[in-house]
């Protein structure tokens, strides 16, 4: 008995040791969202390059939906702009922007300059949706599946490697659902 | 003497100048008392250290003046409460919800403090010396009255 709780401080240290080391390979940054599982929230907005077109969450359609958060105030959200422009090319997903607390006209612009990637983008210079979607930084892009359930969020760029670690396994998921007729 | 003091108390006075200032104008005495808990206990979800009260970041002024709008449209402090949790998660909150999640964090210290005391108490246990009761012999107590004589 007296051996044992000899071992007890070691023992201690040892959990605490495993606990703080496993926190240094966290990424404090990468927050679980509140709304996965959730239908994307309701919201009356014009489109970007309209202002007289009502857009609706129920005009996001697609088997797969992508709802890619950006501004031209984000650095890197021009970063992640020629990716985007690849993935548009793509027929397995549809991708929608959502303009976040940003100008029309300096939007429309990027749009211009830079090539538009996305099926259309929403215009929210107030932040309201965004607000809905607990989005805090641009770019942040969430995936919505077939029944417009939103299934993951990830905050930060996309490029070629993100997209093969955080969303391919999710689209594949999505995609087989689909195809078990779920 | 009263340089240091104005030093000191210039240097207060850059620290209170240093979070940020919303001039809202509220209904009462008590909603502002409202507010000022609620900013200080609602977590901004970019600067993760800091509270809405006293980030600058931009998320962190949009969420105050949610709050602050909230109030004003006569919320209570668990409507708005839940509001935020429903869009960021409970990591806005600075006191996390009691779940399964936070077993660990709310009861862990009491563990430790349990375990604490079973070792202190089985160290104390075994270190109890036994001779310390016995009675004197009747030659120490002879000896003890011969010095206490002496005195």
């Amino acid at each position: 008995m007296n051996k044992l709780i000899r071992f007890i401080p070691l023992v201690l240290f040892i959990l605490l040791a495993i606990v703080l080391y496993r926190g240094l390979s966290l990424n404090p940054e990468k927050l679980p969202s509140a709304l996965i599982g959730k239908p994307v929230p309701a919201f009356t907005l014009t489109q970007l390059k309209n202002e007289n077109r009502i857009l609706s969450a129920e005009q996001l359609t697609g088997d797969v939906v992508l709802i890619n958060v950006w501004a031209t105030w984000c650095p890197s959200c021009r970063y992640e702009h020629p990716y985007l422009l690849d993935l548009a090319k793509s027929d397995r997903i549809k991708l929608y922007g959502l303009n976040y607390k940003d100008e029309r006209e300096l939007a429309v612009k990027w749009l211009n300059d830079l090539g538009d990637p996305y099926e259309f983008s929403i215009f929210d210079d107030l932040g309201r949706l965004g607000l809905d979607l607990g989005v805090y930084a641009a770019p942040e892009t969430f995936v919505v599946d077939h029944h417009g359930i939103i299934r993951k969020r990830f905050a930060g760029p996309i490029d070629a490697n993100v997209w093969q670690k955080e969303f391919e396994p999710i689209i594949k998921q999505i995609e087989a659902e689909k195809a078990k007729g779920q | 003497m009263r340089l240091l003091t104005l030093v000191i108390s210039l240097l207060w006075l850059a620290t209170s100048q240093a979070s940020p200032i919303d001039t809202y104008s509220f209904k009462s005495e008590v909603d502002k008392t409202r507010y000022q808990a609620l900013v200080k206990e609602l977590r901004c979800p970019k600067c993760q250290n800091q509270n809405l009260a006293d980030s600058n970041s931009q998320i962190a002024v949009d969420l105050r003046e949610q709050v602050y709008i909230m109030i004003n449209e006569g919320k209570s402090d668990k409507e708005i409460v839940d509001y935020m949790v429903a869009r960021y998660g409970d990591f806005v909150l600075y006191r996390p919800k009691v779940n399964e999640y936070t077993y660990m964090l709310w009861f862990s210290p009491a563990i430790f403090l349990l375990i604490g005391a079973v070792v202190v108490v089985l160290i104390l246990r075994r270190k109890a010396p036994p001779q310390a009761q016995q009675a004197m012999s009747d030659a120490e107590k002879q000896k003890l009255a011969d010095i206490l004589k002496e005195e």
